[in-house]
Formats: structure tokens, sequence, C-alpha cells
């Protein structure tokens, strides 16, 4: 059987499986269709958000990223996890108790305006439609890459895939498939993981193989640091960025991830306040499998594919181009080609393609020396990484077709998490909540499904020319949520003082501030080349524009609690809301507001 | 004062030693938690550079993988100990 039968075999499977279980679970009553009931167990519900927090972002694209830059995206790993922490602390059991559906009615209940709840839901679309792209994205890479096309054309495809499966069921439907994309997506990364890692290390878990050591008994670490050095590239355990902006890099992503719609609305869907505590660990335990093997994968990949290059060593002759197109070993690379997303040229006609950092003067004067005339692997777009290990490890098949279903249940599971939460905002608060109250539950499951179309076209519009990898257009999403929804949903729990204007005066704040800090580093609503900055020389020192979410929170803290200060103090029934927030006592069954 | 209004303000006062409890322990873990990252990960990195660890120094494993473990600890232990509080201060779910 070829390889290409092979990853529709698998991918077929693993869709045929999820669809099953939604048209199994599908949901009957607006109730079930957001929170599920509320009959879902920590341990399930924490496979469940696990599933729906680990996008292409995670899955894709970081271990790419981390691979090509080293400890300096770190942060991607400490902040992806550590938001966790502010969750299970600051805010999952109180909005457990708070007991309502979704994160504007508890904005728009505790300040005690429809205007504050208007503001949240318009930060949830702009930072869950950020987010719906970057997965886009990585279904876009993945669509492509298996059925070997281009990955406009995997993008296209893969919007209506996601389209067709996300309006099916609601949340129940979406959190048993979600568990079924947990198991699916976490083999897939750990079995080429635990290959790769018995391959260089042979040592059998990832994490520990990375500290390990190589046949040579040479420190795996020290043995890459070394090769990519020798070909001009940055030292891979050494530091390199800026202190600063790596420093609020990691605390945007760790806000950003407490203040996500869709990660939130799953503590809602716990039956009591302590299970949220619990499920916040049990969802970072099912995450930390992935995240502890993740810098793994992108180490041993790195190493691999200089390897690769450099089969006879960074002095020795680079690999020919006869090698890459005859030798099975190389095959990887005639395929991915195909996608456009990885492409090699023989720019000084001597049939080798030699790789190295061709802006690296050292490398320039060896280069003129050898008579190389730049870098020939001209492009190796990071987000492929993942899904071209196996094949660049020369795994057996099956293990590739894992892979693909393994990162196709990333995308899914997210962009179908993501635009529930975008319908529930646009339905159930917008609609229902402010503009037509009367709406029957029929009309408001009607509106919650057109409105994920809208989205997705959206999306998919956007998707089409990112603002950045997946993983890096995904961490713009975290810095919106960061700078808008979490100052004001820690400020309603733990402060009696933050009123109705502070609130909205903050949020808006907030978001315009880092809104306005990606456009000038991305473009205009991410348009090419309306860029007045980049990320290379930002406006504001070393802060780049992924890193502005947590300036983005702290603009959002000042303003509200000065706003606060110069307007009416908060009545004496939100003081008594507040206060029962805070304690477990008779959380009971939540409602919603109709 | 009736007994109904003593045990009103009993509770009030319960509720309120409960709070300041949690609020202490939410400061002790916070701590924690940017200490390892923030601190071992990133800022006091170089003060850690002396610690070998396969092949790097502890602040790279603290950045890429001791952080996340710390976090891990943290949850559970903090959701242990919520726990006990919420059954001690008579605050739990019924």
């Amino acid at each position: 059987m070829d390889q290409f039968t092979l990853n529709l075999l698998f991918v077929g499977a693993s869709f045929a499986l999820y669809i099953g279980i939604a048209v199994w679970a599908r949901a009957g009553s607006t109730s079930e269709f957001y929170a599920a009931g509320r009959g879902v167990h920590p341990v399930t519900n924490g496979m469940a958000t696990a599933a729906d927090w680990m996008s292409a972002a995670s899955f894709i694209s970081m271990a790419g990223l981390i691979a090509f830059t080293g400890y300096d995206n770190s942060s991607f790993l400490m902040g992806w996890t550590g938001g966790y922490v502010l969750l299970a602390l600051l805010l999952a059991p109180y909005l457990r108790k708070f007991g309502k559906f979704t994160v504007s009615e508890f904005i728009g209940d505790r300040f005690y305006s429809s205007t504050a709840r208007l503001v949240a839901v318009i930060c949830l679309l702009v930072a869950s439609i950020t987010y719906v792209i970057g997965q886009m994205q990585g279904v876009g890479i993945a669509f492509g890459r298996f059925l070997e096309i281009d990955t406009t054309w995997g993008l296209l495809i893969g919007s209506c895939v996601v389209f067709a499966y996300a309006v099916f069921g609601g949340m129940k439907g979406v959190t048993y498939t979600q568990v079924a994309q947990y198991c699916v997506l976490i083999t897939a990364y750990t079995i080429p993981a635990v290959f790769i890692s018995l391959q260089l290390t042979g040592n059998p878990i990832p994490a520990l193989g990375l500290f390990g050591t190589v046949e040579s008994g040479e420190p795996l670490l020290a043995k890459l640091d070394a090769i990519v050095t020798d070909l001009g590239f940055a030292e891979y355990t050494a530091a390199h960025g800026s202190t600063i902006n790596m420093v609020l890099f990691t605390l945007s992503l760790m806000i950003g991830t407490a203040g996500l719609p869709h990660v939130i609305m799953r503590f809602f869907t716990v039956p009591r306040v302590s299970d949220a505590r619990w499920s916040a660990g049990w969802t970072l335990v099912f995450i930390a499998l992935l995240y502890l093997t993740a810098p793994a994968v992108g180490a041993m990949a790195r190493l691999n594919i200089s390897e690769l290059m450099w089969p006879n060593g960074t002095n020795g002759e680079a690999v020919s181009v006869e090698q890459i197109d005859n030798d099975p070993e190389y095959s990887w690379m005639a395929t991915w080609q195909k996608t456009g997303l990885l492409d090699w040229e023989d720019k000084n006609g001597d049939g080798k393609i030699q790789y190295y950092n061709d802006a690296n003067e050292e490398l320039q004067a060896k280069a003129a020396e050898n008579g190389w005339e730049g870098n020939e692997l001209t492009n190796f777009n990071r987000d492929i990484l993942v899904l071209a290990n196996p094949e660049i490890a020369s795994l057996p098949g099956w293990v590739i077709g894992l892979v693909a279903a393994g990162g196709l249940a990333a995308a899914l599971s997210t962009a179908a998490g993501l635009l529930l939460a975008i319908s529930s905002a646009v339905s159930h608060d917008l609609l229902k909540g402010q503009l037509t109250p009367n709406m029957s539950e029929k009309s408001e499951l009607l509106a919650a499904r057109i409105s994920m179309a809208a989205a997705i076209v959206v999306a998919v519009i956007l998707g089409l020319n990112p603002p950045g990898f997946a993983a890096q257009t995904v961490a713009l999403a975290f810095g919106l949520a960061a700078a808008s929804i979490f100052p004001a949903l820690m400020m309603g729990i733990f402060s009696t003082r933050i009123n109705n204007v502070g609130a909205v005066a903050g949020m808006l704040a907030g978001l315009v501030v880092t809104l306005l800090y990606i456009f000038l580093h991305k473009g205009w609503f991410f348009i090419p080349d309306t860029n007045l900055f980049t990320d290379a020389d930002p406006l504001l020192g070393p802060i780049k524009s992924t890193s502005f979410g947590a300036i983005g929170a702290m603009v959002n803290f000042a303003t509200a609690y000065v706003v606060s200060g110069m307007t009416k103090e908060i009545p004496q029934e939100i003081k008594d809301l507040v206060e029962s927030v805070r304690i477990p006592r008779g959380a009971g069954a939540a409602a919603a507001d109709h | 004062m009736s007994e109904e209004t003593t045990n009103a303000a009993n509770v009030a006062e319960q509720d309120k030693g409960y709070w300041a409890a949690n609020v202490r322990m939410i400061l002790i873990s916070l701590v924690i938690w940017a200490v390892v990252s923030f601190g071992f990960g990133i800022i006091l990195r170089p003060a850690l550079s002396g610690i070998s660890v396969g092949g790097t120094d502890l602040g790279f494993w603290f950045a890429q993988q001791g952080s996340i473990l710390v976090f891990l600890a943290l949850i559970f232990f903090y959701a242990w100990r919520m726990n006990k509080l919420d059954k001690q201060y008579g605050v739990e779910e019924e």
C-alpha cells in the first residue's frame, strides 16, 4: 500500500470515529448545546479540554518553532502551561460557582451592565476569530500534505470539513468527540517521538532523551549546539533575544490562556466547584504529556535535518541533488515540495545542496572559499516540521499516517471549540441577551450555526495571508484575550471596587491598545504590507507584537482602577454577588438567564 | 440579639476567614509559579548556569520542562488544600 492510501485510511478512520460519536451524542436542547448538561467527570472534562486547547499551534507548529530557535521559544512551553495555574487559582472555581453558561454573562451580571456584556462579546469575538485563523492555517497544511496538494487548496477543503463537523453537535457532541481526538492526537504525537528518541539516545522517553546522550556518549544538546553553530546558526540552548520581551511574551501567553472563552467555558461544565479545581489540574496533566515531549521533538528533528543535509559531517560534502531525488531516505522532500512549503535550489550548480546560514559572516567566508552561493535549502516552513518528522526519521508508513490524523484531530477539535464559543457569543449573548430576547430556542440554534459559517469564511479569507506561522498567529489571539477578558474576570472576582464604567473602560482600553499595536506591526486587519513597523524593529524597544498582550492587560487593570475610583461605588447587591461567588457553599446546578 | 442573627454573623465571620486563607494560598502559589518560570527559566538563568543538566544548564531545563512539572504540582496541591479548607470552614457544597 502506498503512503497516500495509508494516510487517507488513517485520516478517514479517525474522521468516521468522530462523526459517529458526534451523531450519537447529538445535542437536543440549548443547555446541552452549550454546557453538555453539566454531567461531565473532571477527568473526562480535563481530557476534552486538553484536546480543545491543544490546537494546530501546539501539535503542528510549536515544536517547529522551538526546533529552529531553541531556548528562545521556551516561552510557548511555559506560557501555554503556566496559564492553567492562573485559571485554577484565580478563575475556574468562582466562575463555576457563579453558574451561568458564558464568560460574557458573568461580566454582564458582575458589572451590572449590558454594555459590559456587549464589550465582552466583542473582545471574545476578536480573540476567537484571530485564533481560528491560526487553526485554519494548520488545517491547510495538514490537508495539503496528506492530499499532496497546495496548502491554499488544503485550506479550502479543510474549512468545508471543519464547518460540516462543527455544526453537527454542540458542546455535548464536542465533549465526547474531543476525548477521542485527544487519544488520537497524543498517540500520534508520542509514537514517532519515542521511535526517534530511541534511535538517537536509546531512551524510550523523549522528555528524558532530550537531556540524554547520543551514541558517541556526547550529550544530545551539546552535539546539536556544535552542529548548528558550525552551520552559522545561533546556538540552540543559549538565550539570544531580549529578556524583557521573553518575560512579556511568556506572561501574555499565560494570561491569554486564562482569558480564552473556549477554555473557560469548559469549567462551566463540571458538576461541582471542587471539580473545577481538579479539572484544571487534569487538563494540565493531559497537556503536559504533549508539552514535555515537544521540546524533545524539536531538538531531535533539528539534529536529524542537519545530519541529513550534511551526511558526511559539517566539514564534509553536502548532500547531492541526485541523492535527494533517488534515495528513499530523502523522498519526504519531494512530497513536501508539492505543498509549496519546502524547496531547494542548486544555486552554484555543483550538484550539491548546501544548507547553512548565509547571513553569518564566518559562514560567508567559508562559502566564498568553497564556491557556495548562498543557502540552497531555500524554503523550510517551520510549520511542516512535526508532520514531516516521521518521514525525516524514516519511520514506517503507518506512523506517518497516524501523525497526519493526529494533526487534523488537533486542528479540528480546537476549531470546533472556538466556533462553538463564537456561535454562543453571537446567538446567546448578542442576539438573545441583547437584541431579540424573545427568540425561540430553535432560532437561537439556527443563529448559532449561521454565525459559525460566517466565522469560518472570515478565518479562511484571513488565513490565506496569515500574519505569521500558525503558533505565532495563535499567540496574537492570546495577547488579545490577555488584554481584554482576563483582567475583567479577575477584577470581577477579587475586587469589590471595580464598577461598571471602570470595567468597560478597562476592557476597551486593553483591547484597543493591543489591537493597534498588533496592526501596526502585522498590517491593518492582517493585510500584508500595510504595517508601519516590523517585529524585527518594534515600536516600543524590544517589545514584539506577540508580547504586547501583557502590557495591554496592565493598561486594562490600571484604566479600570482609575475610572472606578472616579465614578459611583458599586451597589450592595453586586457586593453580595461577589461575596457569594467566593464561597463554594450552595453552588447547585447553574441556570441560563431565560 | 436573636439566635438567627448571631448565626448569620458567625457565618459571615467564617466566610471572611475562609477568603483570607484562600487569598494567602493563592499568593504563596503564585510566588512559586513566577519563580520557576520567569525566575529560574528566564531572568535567573545566568545565575544557575553553573549547574549542568544533560549538556546544558538548569535554567534551560526549567524553561523547557521543569516549570511545567512545578505548575502541575501547584494546581493539585491547591485543589487538595482548598477542598480541606472548604470543610474546615464549613463552606463546602452539600
